[in-house]
């Protein structure tokens, strides 16, 4: 007998907001996180504005905040997160004799958790000046001595990935399966889907999961920018993220940390634990096309959709609205229109669909797992949320993207989709637990 | 594994200091060779750790199909190894993929996953220093000049360079993977950790055959910087390579870091025995957990957490302790990780540690990262194939507190089953059965 997968806990730290609750008053709102960028100076940068987190304080979530002090901006979100879902959950957190009565050897984590920035001064400085330029080499003897004497251990432990879900094993006494995976804008997504998989075949009980990232920093917003992926409305960074339309001409740079506590439906019940939502299906897929490009059939996304519409056992007349992967970006928005035309055929233009990185940016590793969070509160108040800055459809993308308002709709079953470079597609199917 | 799809191995591949194929690295183990020199890719002389295990040279366009050879402009160091040791996985399985055949393919390729363990891939410094110079007054690094002077000098695709997920990416177009793709981020306990996923994704039917392992090199300036710093790499030795990584020895002072790639082609069972493929072993339990430890560069003293894996992975394997025959443990040469993984090993097996084989691999192989796990599931599939384990290198004393029984000398023993062992900084920990198939 398979195990069913419900939510009992949700936490999100996310550029318009630092709680679900006011996350989701403001998406209803029609607001935006997004503003030029304080992170870093980026005045002189081709895209001069993001979507930053705002007035953060990791304290304000964690009795040993000490703890924490040298991690990552993401992982400094996850902890946040986490501990909004784990008082949600009723986990107790930040003892090691906790009273909840839950096994932590049966409670894991599972994050699409990303890097944190280099050690932009020092790093830069070290190999600023051992660059030899007229022989064209580096001085290793000079960089040696720059970066040994000025980088920091711990400052550098704390960019690998995999530190995230320590800080949250430290936070939360977890000891059940620990798993961390990195499949760039697909992560927390993928994470989410396999910690659900773990539950269902009984390896664990409860699984902290979902992701957490911040790439606003010189060299993150560089990459992006030179793959000629970021918008660079600069004269109007609220309305930059336009997913859909016509003059969509890039994504907005997001962060932050959301996280689920996914738990079996025997365990919740006998914790007499609040039910969110139930996790019915998961599609996984590789494209196997190119490095640089989603095949253009948008054949893995389509794969994956169907993986997901079957594991959930549903039908494609059966899902009330689709949480897009909707980037903003002139590829991603085209081919994901087209994936959903493919697998949905008769029902693509009558199942609804919107994008939420029009209003919080895209969180990159953590957004998988912010726009889930959004599906459950869509399911939870029957409420679609809208697709912002839609007011010049692109003509060929031409499905109910939901435009600028929100709508009052009956959600029982959701699909959400992440996509990430690479070819990585992850599909989750989210319904109402009955 | 709780299944009614088992799950088996019928390819390997390895690329590691001791060799480009998995008969070098074998070969080299049984006669107790080590990996360990000092550092070619870069002048370590003004590091204090001057010592890595490299791989040798290769030209990687020779070795990816004719229509591939420009995308490996893209790669780096750490998707080189792994496209090499996927080569040889695929090729030692019998499969016959997209890579060598296209036209006569063996394999569904939506029916095929693929799951490697990973890291954020250190750029290249020399390839982005001229930018950064650019944009440095005296030497001091400037953001601004930066955006209007180095940003644009950077090569475009850079960042498709450092992602973690493109060591399974490129692999999987060469050889056409289309099902679940996954990069577990775990450190030095990634390739376990992908190998589980791997083998879990086969057993819920979502794929019948899934390349599962690691990739990763550490001979970086960057990277070996961050492991002195935290002190994980040894000072010690610089003129004795060979004798500097010493798992479970008194003389121990810190590991040393290297590069490689490790590959597993795993089957669902009734799949390799259909298509008469040779099973190299079987992959019987899993076990997962987490070593709590606020100094995040040290093992949690005791290692509870790597003990909790390893009863979970018995437990999952549904054996006694006393059929482990053979322990490989992570065994890293930094003193006290050793200690504390030596107490969690006894602390699971209890009286059964007297009779199981230790045979640490990194005094040979270096640590390799998130290839290591995946090396060392490959050496215990060689001993059970041959029934020989080799001896243990550098360990002539053991330090105090390790209450191993590691092996001595090479020796012949008909091994049932192998427990495999890792964990990471972060504190990620897992363990793998493997069960003789010979």
């Amino acid at each position: 007998m398979k195990e069913r997968v419900v939510i009992t806990g949700m936490g999100l730290v996310c550029p318009m907001g630092n709680d679900v609750a006011s996350v989701w008053q403001g998406i209803l709102a029609g607001k935006n996180g997004v503003a030029n960028t304080t992170v870093f100076d980026a005045s002189t940068f081709p895209t001069k504005f993001g979507a930053e987190v705002k007035d953060y304080d990791v304290r304000n979530f964690t009795k040993n905040p000490a703890l924490h002090e040298n991690a990552s901006r993401g992982t400094t979100f996850a902890v946040g997160a986490t501990a909004q879902a784990c008082k949600q959950a009723g986990i107790e957190i930040d003892t090691d004799s906790p009273s909840d009565g839950i096994d932590r050897r049966k409670m894991g984590v599972y994050l699409g958790a990303g890097e944190g920035s280099v050690d932009n001064v020092n790093f830069f400085n070290a190999v600023a000046n051992a660059w030899d330029d007229e022989n064209n080499e580096m001085d290793w003897g000079k960089w040696a001595d720059v970066a040994f004497s000025n980088m920091d251990a711990s400052y550098e432990l704390e960019q690998e990935p995999q530190m995230t879900g320590g800080h949250l094993a430290l936070l939360t006494g977890a000891r059940g399966p620990s798993r961390s995976c990195l499949t760039a804008c697909a992560a927390s997504t993928q994470a989410i889907g396999e910690a659900a998989m773990m539950i269902r075949s009984g390896q664990a009980d409860i699984m902290i999961s979902g992701g957490a990232h911040s790439m606003i920093h010189p060299l993150g917003v560089s990459g992006f920018s030179r793959l000629t992926a970021l918008s660079r409305r600069n004269d109007s960074p609220e309305t930059a993220s336009r997913p859909f339309t016509a003059s969509r001409d890039g994504f907005v740079l997001g962060e932050g940390g959301a996280i689920v506590i996914l738990e079996s439906l025997t365990s919740a019940q006998k914790r007499g634990a609040k039910i969110l939502a139930e996790i019915s299906g998961f599609g996984s897929s590789n494209d196997a096309f190119r490095v640089t490009d989603m095949h253009e059939e948008a054949r893995g996304a389509v794969q994956a959709m169907k993986a997901a519409l079957k594991d959930a056992d549903v039908g494609i007349d059966g899902i009330d609205y689709i949480s897009t992967h909707g980037t903003s970006t002139s590829e991603n928005d085209s081919i994901e229109t087209l994936a959903i035309k493919t697998v949905f055929k008769e029902h693509a233009k009558d199942t609804p669909a919107s994008s939420p990185k029009s209003m919080f940016g895209h969180l990159i590793g953590a957004t998988g797992c912010a726009e889930l969070i959004t599906c459950v509160m869509a399911i939870r108040d029957n409420i679609l949320p809208q697709t912002m800055n839609l007011n010049d459809p692109d003509p060929e993308l031409d499905l109910d993207f939901i435009p600028n308002k929100p709508r009052k709709a009956e959600v029982n079953t959701v699909m959400s989709e992440s996509f990430g470079f690479g070819g990585q597609n992850n599909v989750l199917i989210i319904k109402r637990f009955e | 594994m709780k299944t009614d799809r088992q799950v088996v191995v019928t390819g390997i591949g390895a690329v590691s200091p001791l060799g480009m194929d998995v008969e070098s690295l074998w070969q080299g183990l049984l006669d107790g060779k080590s990996g360990i020199d000092t550092i070619k890719a870069f002048d370590p002389s003004g590091f204090t750790c001057k010592l890595a295990g490299e791989v040798g040279e290769f030209n990687i366009r020779k070795h990816v199909p004719k229509s591939f050879r420009k995308s490996t402009k893209l790669m780096c160091r750490d998707i080189e190894l792994s496209v090499l040791a996927a080569n040889e996985a695929f090729a030692s399985s019998g499969i016959v993929t997209k890579a060598t055949d296209p036209e006569n393919t063996t394999v569904d390729p939506t029916r095929m996953a693929i799951n490697f363990g990973a890291n954020v891939i250190c750029c290249n410094l020399e390839e982005i220093a001229p930018s950064i110079a650019k944009s440095s007054v005296d030497g001091k690094f400037d953001v601004k000049k930066w955006g209007t002077d180095g940003l644009e000098t950077l090569t475009p695709l850079w960042l498709l360079k450092y992602l973690p997920n493109m060591l399974a990416c490129h692999v999987g177009i060469i050889h056409d993977i289309r099902g679940p793709s996954n990069s577990i981020t775990c450190g030095e306990a990634g390739a376990h950790i992908a190998i589980a996923e791997a083998a879990q994704v086969i057993a819920r039917d979502d794929a019948d055959v899934a390349l599962a392992g690691g990739g990763e090199s550490k001979v970086n300036a960057l990277m070996m910087l961050r492991q002195r710093l935290n002190e994980r790499a040894t000072t010690e030795n610089n003129d004795n390579p060979e004798t500097a990584c010493r798992p479970f020895d008194a003389d121990a002072k810190g590991s040393v870091f290297g590069e490689g790639a490790g590959m597993l082609v795993l089957e669902e069972k009734g799949y390799a025995e259909k298509r008469g493929a040779k099973i190299l072993a079987e992959l019987v339990g899993f076990g997962e957990s987490n070593n709590i430890n606020n100094a995040f560069n040290r093992l949690e003293p005791g290692a509870k957490g790597t003990q909790f894996a390893i009863e979970m992975a018995l437990e999952d394997a549904g054996i006694t302790t006393d059929q482990i025959d053979l322990v490989i443990p992570h065994g890293t040469g930094i003193p006290q990780d050793d200690i504390a993984e030596a107490t969690a090993i006894r602390n699971a097996l209890g009286d059964a540690t007297d009779s199981a084989i230790v045979l640490p691999t990194k005094s040979m192989l270096s640590n390799t990262s998130a290839a290591a796990g995946a090396l060392d599931i490959i050496a215990a599939i060689k001993a059970m194939q041959t029934s020989t384990i080799p001896a243990a290198k550098n360990c002539e004393n053991k330090a105090a507190g390790c209450k191993l029984n590691i092996s001595q000398s090479k020796q012949q023993k008909e091994i049932r089953y192998a427990l495999c062992i890792s964990y990471t900084y972060g504190g990620q920990t897992a363990a793998v059965v493997v069960k003789n198939n010979y």
